[in-house]
C-alpha cells in the first residue's frame, strides 16, 4: 500500500468515527427531543460544558513554575472585565489575546 | 440564506478564526514533515475536522497504526461529542444535507457558538447555526492548508494567538451565566472539571463532561427550585 492510499485509509476511518461520535444521539434519541429529561439538558448541560472548556483551556498552565499561570490569568482576567463593562464579545477576546501575546513573546512574567 | 444572517453567523465566528487559523497551521506544520503532500493536509481538515483528533493523527501516521487502531483512538477521543448532541434535539430541527452538515460540524467551538449565541429576531436560526458551521469549517481547512504549505517558513509569530478560543470560552461563558443565573450548574460543572484534571487528565473532556451530567440529574430538583 502506498503512503497516500495508507492517508486516504485513515482520513476515511477518521473522519467516519468523528461523525458516529456527533450524530449518535441524534439516531438513538430520534423524536424524543420534547422529552422532559432532555428539555432538562438542554437547558443545564451548555453552562456545565463551557465552565469545563474554560477550565480545560487552563488545564497546562504550570502552576508551580515561572510565571505562575500568570499569563493565562490576567488575560481572562481582562477578557472577563471588558466583557462585563462593554458587553462586546469580539471586542472582549481581542483584549485577552493581544494581552495574551504580548505578555507570552515578550516574556512580560518571566 | 439571507445575507444578514451571513454576517450575523461571520460576526460571531470571529473569534473561532483566531483559533482555528494558528491551530490548524500548526497541524499542517507537523502534518508536512511526515511527507505528504500540502493540499492532503487540507482534505484531512474538510472531511475529518477534529482539531485534537487530526494532532493525535500525526503520531498514528508516524508510527503507521493499523485503521483499528486508528479507529479506536478516534472514538475514544471524541466520545465527549455524544454529549453535545443530547442537548442540541430540540435546538437543531433542520432536515437532509443541512442538518447532517451541522452534525458533522459539531466541534466543541461550534457547539459553545451554537448553544451561546443567538441570531437577530426574525432570522432564521437554523441557517444561522448552518452557517456558524460553515465558517468554523473553512477557518480549520485555511489554516491545515496554510501550515502545510508554508511549513516552518512562516514568519509571523503567531504564538498565543490559539487562546483566543479560551478567551471565547470565557465569554460564552459570561453569556450563559446572564441567560441562566442559577449558580448550580456552574459550580457542578467547576467541581467536577478540577476532579477530572486532577485525577483523569488524559481524559479530562469526557470524564467531566459526563460526571457532570450525572451530578446535574442527582440535582434535578434542587436547580429546578432556583427560579
Amino acid at each position: 500500500m502506498t503512503d497516500t492510499l495508507y492517508l486516504f485509509g485513515v482520513i476515511v476511518v477518521m473522519a467516519v468515527a468523528t461523525f458516529a461520535t456527533r450524530v449518535f444521539p441524534f439516531v438513538a434519541l430520534k423524536g424524543r427531543g420534547d422529552h422532559p429529561t432532555l428539555d432538562f439538558l438542554g437547558r443545564y448541560m451548555p453552562p456545565a460544558v463551557m465552565t469545563i472548556l474554560v477550565l480545560y483551556s487552563l488545564k497546562s498552565i504550570e502552576l508551580t513554575n515561572a510565571p505562575y499561570g500568570a499569563n493565562e490569568l490576567i488575560a481572562l482576567g481582562i477578557t472577563t472585565a471588558v466583557h462585563l463593562w462593554k458587553g462586546n464579545s469580539l471586542l472582549s477576546i481581542i483584549a485577552g489575546t493581544v494581552f495574551y501575546m504580548t505578555a507570552l513573546q515578550q516574556g512580560l512574567f518571566l | 440564506m439571507k445575507s444578514s444572517t451571513l454576517k450575523h453567523a461571520f460576526k460571531s465566528s470571529v473569534p473561532v478564526m483566531f483559533g482555528y487559523v494558528p491551530l490548524g497551521m500548526a497541524f499542517g506544520v507537523l502534518f508536512q514533515n511526515l511527507g505528504f503532500a500540502w493540499y492532503l493536509a487540507a482534505v484531512m481538515g474538510i472531511f475529518v475536522f477534529a482539531g485534537a483528533a487530526q494532532f493525535m493523527a500525526v503520531g498514528l501516521l508516524a508510527a503507521h497504526a493499523g485503521f483499528l487502531e486508528v479507529a479506536v483512538s478516534t472514538l475514544v477521543l471524541n466520545s465527549r461529542h455524544m454529549f453535545f448532541g443530547i442537548s442540541l434535539l430540540k435546538r437543531y430541527r433542520a432536515t437532509g444535507i443541512k442538518k447532517l452538515y451541522m452534525i458533522f460540524g459539531l466541534t466543541d467551538e461550534t457547539y459553545s457558538l451554537v448553544t451561546s449565541t443567538h441570531p437577530p429576531a426574525g432570522e432564521d436560526d437554523q441557517n444561522y447555526y448552518a452557517a456558524l458551521t460553515a465558517f468554523n469549517h473553512s477557518y480549520w481547512v485555511v489554516g491545515c492548508a496554510l501550515g502545510a504549505l508554508l511549513g516552518a517558513s512562516v514568519e509571523f509569530d503567531a504564538r498565543g494567538m490559539d487562546f483566543a478560543l479560551s478567551a471565547l470560552f470565557m465569554v460564552l461563558l459570561i453569556e450563559q451565566w446572564k441567560q441562566i443565573k442559577n449558580p448550580i450548574p456552574f459550580i457542578i460543572a467547576l467541581a467536577c472539571g478540577l476532579f477530572s484534571i486532577w485525577f483523569f487528565p488524559e481524559q479530562m473532556l469526557l470524564v467531566a463532561i459526563g460526571l457532570s451530567i450525572t451530578v446535574l440529574f442527582t440535582a434535578k430538583s434542587k436547580i429546578e427550585m432556583v427560579k
